[in-house]
């Protein structure tokens, strides 16, 4: 960097950035090989995607934005977290998306196409015009760049390669490491000609170029070096990694935005592993399949989002009922009905808890960061074998599509369970011997000498007879619920994050984690006395709950689902509808717990969070 | 499918029990005196007993039904679901344990209302099992409801004027779908003929759907009545790679040739006439087998991490 004159260098602990582009034209590889370069460098990474529902979306329309938000750092990173402060943009029409969306801050450094401004059709020129006056309420710093123009001179097709530009740019504005970046497109480009790498790098190195030139900034992270061994991915392919290190033998799905990239990732390699995914029919015979081949003894597993999580209830009951283990992954997305296919909300714990027919006590749990969604898996295969139940495993789309790092795991053989007992079954030994204490009973698998017997959905008792007297049935109720109870008997009550008593305790639940604890930082920061809990086990409940929330004047839940707003027309504490977790903290607890929900079809901001916080504070402090 | 046949080699001459047909029997069936599930049952306990399958390499599968009750009567695994799924839970448990017999008991309602769309994905899959499709043209346990196959016409308590539409072939709609591989009908009143029909179903590798005619004496007694009484309104598919039923050719006078390799006269013979037929109308055995196709290597719990820690690579930092 000796070589440069007049560029300021500013020194800072972390950056949030985004790249937004029409879809097509490769924001996604850009981002990808960024946040890669940067958490191989050794800086804290979390990246999300801007995605829009259409894979062709029209061009240069506030609707089709399609990129990356990528926020990186000197320590840890933990969520997405406020709005960007860098932002390179292909056209003013996506950028425009952005700024309605609120997504960059006031003083952003936006690097901009400049082929718009004077393009040679009078309508684009008009579209740019309007959209600069109404970006003209914030105090962005524009930076034109002729992206395409620069591109063509590397490359015959502007479309392709204006991303490798852009990364260039980034590179240089953020001291990334050229060899790094190099390797990675190299890695990326492997099955096509070494001409494809090079032309790519060659974009990036006239990006680099440009930048050296034309730019007076630049941004320093520095990061902390570790010995300790990463990987960095997103939480789709962690749970289907996770799922292979559980030893799961067969995914049955049927295709589902946001959750069928995991899929993708177990089409590709489950068979390596001795598995395979089955492309079911639909929704319901998907979850059939996973439950008749754990009937079988095969670990099985089934993915699917909101929607499809509804069609598969029936099944889930069945598989309650008839104690065979079953593994659910639902991926949230926005509902209700189609919703919001591409992005995230908690809108479907209490559908996860309380959807299937009849009473059919289950396991509930929500990981709560990218390396969780990898360990989800095995645990949930692990309660799923020993409770001989229903675990449904809650990701959303945001931590489906959020790249981040994690410790790399050291595999245990342990975690692929042991293989289904298939010795003789002993004459007398019943299919549901439940042990009146657990209602824990042993599995007996087909193909086992001595143990045919017939498993029914229908009410049986314990040689799996259907019998319909009301002995028989409150048994079997008793005995399925009670497993959850032993099961909880297990758990430890949750971590409070901050002081163990205080004004408010901010309670969470799945992948707001890193965002409410960055929030109650900031708080803490100021002197206010708050602190958080982010819980797993939604079902059952981690234990101590009420004793953890006794030491805090208030408790809220922060949740991405709907909540109603007292003193809204209609809306009074009577009639108030509450988060989903709050519901359920208020029916299990008994206190008066309150909600800050939003579902703006994204994660959920540390900034607005915080916002929560202090407002229910000076609530509470004017009430008292 | 015949992969659980005992082989007399493999066995243990101290433990081995020639099985009778009664040893296949758990308890009495629960249906109504003339139910046609009964000879279906009894069929399926003949066939067992032929073939000496092991009990617990068995496993029937059923979904909602009056039929679907047939799992509790046998003696094996079985599986009552729940309504119209039986067939995803068989291919389930198929792609997980190949090596296990699998039938599939549903009705009309079951196979053909609710379970349509997997009924034909699962013809499709052609998974190796053997399937009863019990129908009576009615729906029974819910007590006499239009089910796909009541004819038009014919009165129930959700039709009380009569159906309102034609009925919905089974025969030509499984032959619609690709990858069919064993279709054949039969009657519970022709035990014979069930009892051959189930037999190359069973000898089938693929998807054997049987439709079988069954009686309602509760609610439809009165559909197959002429049939029963008058054989002659019954056709009989006959052909050297057909259902070798013998003793039948006295009973049914009208016999017809048909090579079960003849998909278009299949389907022309499943059309509706007059004249009732049982046989086989369909059967190629050359056609990809689900649970064949998708079979994989098993892989030791050690070469999993081996591979694992290879796939983290990809992802290191």
């Amino acid at each position: 960097m000796t070589n440069k004159k007049n560029v300021t260098v500013t020194d800072i602990p972390e950056h949030t950035l985004e790249i937004v582009t029409d879809a097509g034209e490769g924001a996604q590889k850009c981002a990808q090989i960024f946040s890669q370069t940067c958490a191989k460098m050794g800086n804290g990474v979390w990246t999300v995607e801007i995605i829009p529902a259409e894979i062709e979306p029209p061009q240069r329309h506030v609707t089709s934005a399609s990129g990356n938000i990528i926020r990186f750092g000197a320590d840890k990173v933990t969520n997405w977290g406020d709005q960007s402060k860098l932002a390179v943009a292909f056209n003013d029409q996506v950028l425009l998306s952005r700024h309605r969306l609120d997504s960059l801050r006031d003083d952003c450094i936006i690097l901009f196409e400049s082929v718009w401004e004077h393009h040679e059709d009078e309508e684009f020129r008009k579209e740019f015009a309007a959209a600069m006056e109404e970006m003209s309420s914030k105090n962005y710093r524009f930076i034109k760049v002729p992206i395409e123009e620069e591109t063509l001179k590397v490359v015959d097709n502007a479309q392709l390669g204006k991303n490798m530009f852009a990364l260039g740019l980034l590179a240089e504005i953020y001291q990334r490491d050229l060899s790094i970046i190099e390797r990675q497109i190299a890695h990326i480009f492997r099955h096509k000609s070494a001409m494809v790498t090079e032309a790519n790098i060659e974009l990036v190195q006239h990006g680099v170029a440009w930048a050296q030139e034309n730019l007076d900034f630049q941004f320093k992270i520095s990061s902390v070096p570790t010995e300790e061994s990463r990987v960095v991915m997103n939480g789709n392919q962690a749970c289907a990694l996770g799922a292979i290190a559980a030893g799961m033998e067969i995914c049955a799905m049927y295709p589902i935005t946001p959750a069928t990239s995991v899929s993708h990732e177990l089409c590709d390699i489950m068979e390596n592993y001795g598995g395979m995914v089955h492309q079911a029919e639909d929704e319901i015979a998907a979850a059939g399949a996973a439950l008749g081949a754990s009937y079988g003894g095969k670990v099985a597993l089934t993915v699917t989002s909101g929607p499809g999580m509804a069609l598969k209830t029936e099944i889930m009951a069945l598989a309650v009922m008839v104690e065979i283990p079953l593994v659910v992954l639902d991926v949230q997305r926005g509902g209700p009905s189609t919703g919001l296919p591409t992005k995230v909300e908690q809108s479907d714990l209490l559908a996860a808890l309380y959807a299937q027919p009849g009473d059919a006590p289950h396991v509930v749990i929500a990981p709560r960061s990218i390396e969780e969604c990898f360990h989800s898996m095995i645990t949930a295969r692990r309660i799923a074998e020993t409770f001989r139940c229903l675990v449904i495993v809650l990701t959303d789309a945001n931590l489906a599509t959020g790249v981040q790092q994690f410790t790399r795991p050291e595999f245990d053989t342990r975690w692929q369970g042991d293989p289904a007992e298939s010795s003789p079954v002993p004459e007398g030994v019943r299919p549901y011997e439940w042990d009146p204490e657990t209602g824990m009973s042993t599995r007996i698998i087909p193909g086992t000498d001595g143990g045919q017997h017939t498993v029914t959905g229908l009410a049986h008792d314990e040689e799996s007879r259907v019998s319909y007297d009301p002995e028989s049935n409150e048994r079997g109720q008793r005995m399925r619920s009670r497993k959850l109870a032993v099961f909880q008997s297990t758990l430890m009550p949750p971590p409070v994050y901050g002081d163990q008593e205080g004004d408010l305790l901010v309670v969470g639940w799945g992948s707001t984690h890193g965002a409410i604890e960055e929030a109650v930082d900031r708080a803490r920061a100021e002197g206010n006395k708050v602190s958080s809990c982010q819980l797993t086990f939604l079902s059952p409940l981690e234990p101590g709950l009420k004793e953890i929330f006794s030491h805090f004047k208030r408790v809220m839940t922060i949740e991405i689902n709907y909540s109603d707003t007292v003193g809204d027309p209609y809306i009074t504490e009577e009639t108030r509808r509450y988060g989903q977790l709050c519901w359920i903290l208020r029916a299990h607890t008994l206190v008066d717990i309150d909600c800050w929900t939003s579902c703006p079809g994204q994660p959920l901001r540390p900034k607005d969070i915080y916002n929560s916080m202090i407002k229910n504070i000076e609530k509470g402090n004017s009430n008292e | 499918m015949s992969s659980a046949a005992i082989s007399l080699l493999d066995l243990d001459a101290d433990n081995f029990k020639c099985l009778e047909a009664e040893d296949y029997q758990t308890r009495v069936g629960k249906w109504c005196a003339g139910c046609g599930d009964f000879g279906a049952l009894n069929a399926v306990k003949r066939l067992l007993a032929k073939e000496q399958l092991r009990p617990e390499k068995m496993v029937f599968v059923s979904g909602i039904g009056c039929s679907s009750r047939f799992p509790h009567y046998i003696n094996a695994y079985g599986f009552h679901g729940i309504h119209g799924r039986a067939l995803p839970i068989a291919t389930g448990l198929k792609l997980a344990r190949p090596e296990l017999d699998v039938f599939v008991v549903m009705g009309d309602g079951d196979c053909l209302s609710i379970g349509a769309g997997h009924w034909i994905h699962a013809t499709r899959y052609n998974p190796n099992m053997t399937v009863l499709m019990l129908d009576n043209n009615i729906y029974g346990l819910t007590k006499n409801q239009t089910s796909p196959t009541t004819p038009a016409g014919y009165a129930s308590n959700t039709s009380p004027r009569g159906a309102v539409l034609p009925p919905l072939d089974p025969l030509q709609a499984t032959l619609g779908v690709s990858n069919a591989s064993f279709v054949a009908q039969t009657a519970d009143w022709v035990p014979k003929h069930l009892y051959a029909t189930l037999q190359a179903a069973y000898h089938h590798n693929g998807f054997s759907f049987i439709r079988i005619l069954q009686r309602c004496p509760k609610y439809t007694p009165d559909l197959f009545e002429d049939q029963v009484k008058n054989p002659d309104l019954t056709e009989q598919l006959v052909h050297a790679d057909g259902v070798d039923a013998p003793g039948l050719d006295q009973l049914f006078k009208a016999r017809r040739e048909h090579d079960p390799k003849n998909l278009d006269e299949a389907r022309t013979l499943a059309h509706r006439s007059d004249m009732l037929r049982l046989g086989l109308f369909f059967h190629d055995a050359s056609l990809p087998v689900y649970d064949e196709i998708r079979a994989v290597n098993p892989v030791s719990a050690e070469e999993k991490v081996a591979r694992l820690n290879q796939e983290f690579d990809r992802y290191a930092v």
